[in-house]
């Protein structure tokens, strides 16, 4: 057998990360995207990455890191990879640094390091407004080196489409098309990482990410046989700004320096908003939450902003009233300008508005999806997972790994702000090294893959191409596509109940059928960027039946997971000791020894069909309810 | 065209090889339209202003925060990314363009590969023994050399400046801006500047530094603002002095 090769499905953090350590191990691999690697979504991540480096005198420890992670999941993650994740923090940024990142620094010349969401200590190392850029910028370039080298191949514009399964369901390469010639080939190779991000295209036009973050590669996966695991779980951030193309992310940090977030008392008020009186105005997270009020946490107020928009009938601006504002007008510009300028600028840039002057319109938008395909992991005898395992990061299909914001692994129920640049760099790292122990196991007298399966898998998409070119109903894909972000934000969202739940998966099915039929628009055999989407809205509807599916059969609040029928709130002014609190822990342990549990979901043609699988709680067992009182 | 539509002219193209032809669109108008939600919604419904129904625009886009860099075009003439190109704040008819200098693909997709290969060329890395912990991080950078830095580690390879500058295109092997600023990034770092000399070698032939035609092009359309002559202003000085290393050897 000639040397294993590897292909890798996208170029971001986690799939630069498994190119390198695969390619640094002697292994070659061929690096498919659906652009230039570059520009992947990992960019658009703005405020930093956690690793505890303890240089702030605040006694911050791994062991606070990892309760912090497993905590802020609601115990949902399994233990042992987030112990061993937020171990292998510190040299992940060290690496970083040797790549020639440029991490912001202390007047010393040091890491500096701030203070991020969800935790007590200055843990997060950040690159000025930029970290994910100038994280993937340092992975970016050292592929262009190992490019250089000979090392690692770019096909760069080309598109996954399927997986090549042998006979014993072994995955053994992929079929991909050019997305200029719309050319389909095959592709052998002895492992396959995925590493195509995340799905928050689903919510599109709510969601925070870029247009390629549909999910259709691990679609795809999960269409051939691959488990998807926890996919009913996806945060919502409380504070997007609003656009017809995509809701972009304003920074918690307006709340905390005392933006105010408010709507018209009136029902439909159209008056400009800064001449409502103060006593016409409805500043309903302070009233809602006394003790907290604008910053009260993430989720919270995501749900808050839902009530009154969606249930009150209280929003602003058109589309629905979804709006409400967030207002700085009030606060002293000096002030503001210097503690927020770069985020402001953002607003400024692409709403046109000074927020200094007139109050910003946002909407909780789909920002990251905590499930995806499932991956196994070794546990190892400290309780971490055990290094160079062939299993970390593996797949139900052999010889198919996952890992970035397509796997499931890191972050529960929930996921804590800057544990995302994280979990994605060191899981491609943690990819990359399980599949060089899986090529060097791979028997030496393998047979190549029967010619007559590539073949016929070339063929079967082909197919399926010269059909959608041929369909001529009456919608087109983008108006399907708005459908599908429409019913996902309105009942597949921030706040679930289980009759919509079970009318959107009707829907999803309609949506389906009319996408079948529906007519591309143009038959161009070059670049056809319709044909492309087409393909993708289609994985993507499937995959909206599993977030869907998962949503439905969850009967419980956890994380992100909202269903206020089956919510165990804590009782008001009680604490541990307390009777009322005593009781309320036992509602919630019962609750944890039925649904403390990882959603596992297999492709059927009927749909998907679901089980569970117990977590590993083996490092910090839940005693403790989540509780950010 | 009414007044609640904007009036939108595309230069298209089919194919890389066929000629390029301009088709005119009326799009119902909002306050908060971009370049790239306003080709969103015409997607929806490519109708010209003359009702024939055409091919969708092919275009590129990804993040659409001005991070990524995927969607530069020419818009009304100027190269700039087009999600954070306000439809508000541009005169009309706007014309939409592809980002000259690159070869097109379709409509406005063009092919950045060259900016790519300038980075190779450049060798615009640092090179590292291998992705593992070495236990120990980069040397110390005082926060003013950061400061300087960042601003070039903030490229995102759009290539507006390459399209605005004079020198570089088919015409021409120059480098461009965009790679030489990196040339300067890398040379920079305490331990990328171990191969400063090659970097410059790099720069110092055909196509490299020289080839500079000091229009100032580039600065004026970096969406990010980047320095890009100052880069190459130091990079002309760390030349001059490799040149005489070269001559009459290091110290």
């Amino acid at each position: 057998m000639s040397t294993p090769n590897v292909i890798v499905i996208g170029g971001g953090l986690g799939g630069l990360w498994a190119t390198l350590r695969i390619a640094d191990a002697g292994f070659p691999v061929t690096l498919f995207s659906l652009f230039e690697v570059k520009r992947s979504h990992s960019v658009c991540a703005q405020g930093g990455i956690n690793a505890v480096l303890d240089t702030k005198g605040q006694r911050d420890s791994i062991r606070q890191h990892i309760v912090d992670t497993i905590k802020g999941g609601e115990y949902l993650a399994n233990q042992p990879p987030v112990k061993a994740m937020c171990e292998d923090a510190p040299g992940l940024i060290r690496t970083f640094e040797r790549m020639g990142v440029t991490f912001s620094r202390t007047p010393e010349g040091l890491l500096d390091q701030r203070l991020f969401g969800g935790v007590k200590n200055k843990r997060t190392c950040f690159a000025g407004a930029s970290t994910g850029q100038q994280l993937l910028y340092g992975v970016d370039q050292q592929v262009r080196r190992l490019e250089s080298e000979g090392k690692v191949v770019k096909h760069e514009w080309w598109e996954f489409l399927s997986l090549l399964l042998d006979a014993d369901g072994v995955c053994r390469g992929i079929v991909a098309m050019d997305l200029k010639s719309l050319e389909v080939r095959a592709f052998a190779a002895d492992a396959v990482v995925v590493a195509s991000g995340g799905m928050g295209q689903l919510y599109a036009p709510k969601s925070t990410t870029s247009t390629n973050s549909t999910g259709a590669a691990a679609s795809r996966c999960y269409r051939q046989g691959a488990w998807m695991a926890n996919a009913e779980f996806f945060q919502f951030h409380p504070t997007a700004m609003m656009g017809h193309d995509k809701n972009r992310l304003m920074s918690e940090a307006a709340r905390g320096e005392g933006g105010r977030i408010w709507v018209p008392k009136t029902p439909g008020d159209r008056r400009p908003p800064k001449t409502i009186p103060e006593a016409e105005r409805f500043y309903f997270l302070e009233e809602f939450f006394p003790a907290y009020g604008n910053t009260v946490a993430r989720d919270e107020a995501a749900r808050a902003i839902w009530t009154v928009t969606r249930q009150m009938g209280l929003g602003i601006g058109g589309d629905g009233g979804d709006r409400v504002y967030l207002d700085l007008t009030h606060l002293d510009a000096a002030f503001i300008g210097s503690r927020l300028g770069a985020i402001l600028e953002i607003y400024r840039k692409f709403a046109g508005v000074d927020p200094m002057t007139e109050p910003m319109e946002i909407f909780p938008a789909a920002h990251y999806g905590m499930g995806g395909l499932w991956v196994d992991f070794e546990r190892s005898a400290d309780g971490g997972i055990q290094p160079d395992s062939p299993r970390n990061h593996a797949t139900n299909v052999p010889g198919l790994y996952a890992c970035g914001e397509c796997d499931y692994a890191y972050h529960g129920a929930n996921r804590l702000g800057a544990n995302s640049l994280l979990s994605a760099s060191y899981s491609g790292r943690v990819a990359g090294e399980a599949v060089v122990s899986y090529l060097k196991g791979l028997a030496s007298d393998r047979g190549a893959l029967a010619p007559g399966i590539p073949q016929t898998e070339v063929a079967r998409q082909q197919t399926i191409n010269a059909e959608l070119m041929r369909a001529e109903g009456a919608d087109t894909p983008y108006l399907i596509q708005k459908e599908l972000g429409a019913l996902m934000t309105a009942k597949v969202g921030v706040v679930r109940s289980n009759p919509e739940l079970v009318s959107a998966f009707d829907e999803l099915q309609v949506l389906r059928e009319r996408l079948r039929s529906a007519r591309l628009g143009e038959s161009s055999t070059w670049a056809n960027q319709s044909l492309a989407f087409s393909r993708q809205l289609s994985d993507m509807i499937e995959l909206a039946g599993v977030v869907t599916r998962g949503a439905l059969a969850r009967d419980e609040c956890r994380g992100a997971h909202y269903k206020p029928a089956f919510r165990i709130p804590i009782p008001e002014g009680t604490f541990g000791g307390d009777p009322e609190f005593e009781a309320y822990r036992d509602r919630w342990h019962a609750n944890n020894a039925q649904w403390l549990k990882t959603t596992i979901a297999e492709y059927t043609e009927d749909g998907p069909r679901l089980s569970y699988q117990e977590v590993d709680l083996s490092v910090y067992p839940p005693t403790e309810p989540r509780d950010y009182r | 065209m009414t007044e609640q539509s904007i009036h939108l002219r595309i230069r298209r193209q089919d194919r890389s090889d066929s000629g390029p032809y301009w088709q005119d669109f009326a799009i119902p108008a909002h306050a908060d339209h971009n370049i790239v939600s306003l080709l969103m919604a015409l997607r929806e419904n490519p109708v010209t202003v003359s009702g024939q129904r055409v091919d969708p625009v092919v275009w590129e886009h990804n993040c659409m925060e001005e991070v990524c860099g995927a969607c530069a075009m020419l818009i009304n003439g100027v190269p700039r990314p087009s999600c954070s190109a306000l439809v508000a704040e541009l005169d009309q008819p706007i014309r939409l363009e592809p980002l000259p200098k690159f070869p097109v693909v379709r409509d406005l997709l063009v092919d950045r590969r060259r900016i790519d290969q300038g980075l190779k060329q450049v060798k615009a890395w640092i090179k590292i023994d291998g992705v593992w912990d070495t236990h120990e991080g980069a040397p110390r950078i005082g926060p003013a050399e950061w400061a300087a830095n960042y601003l070039y580690s903030r490229c995102m390879s759009c290539g507006c400046c390459m399209a605005a500058c004079p020198q570089f295109g088919s015409h021409s092997a120059f480098l461009g801006p965009a790679p030489l600023a990196q040339a300067r990034l890398m040379n920079a770092h305490p331990t990328g500047r171990y191969d400063k000399a090659e970097r410059l070698h790099a720069i110092m032939g055909d196509g490299g530094l020289s080839d500079c035609g000091n229009a100032q092009n580039c600065v004026r359309v970096c969406p990010k603002e980047i320095p890009l002559t100052t880069a190459i202003g130091e990079l002309g000085r760390q030349t001059t002095v490799q040149m005489l290393k070269d001559i009459f050897g290091p110290r």
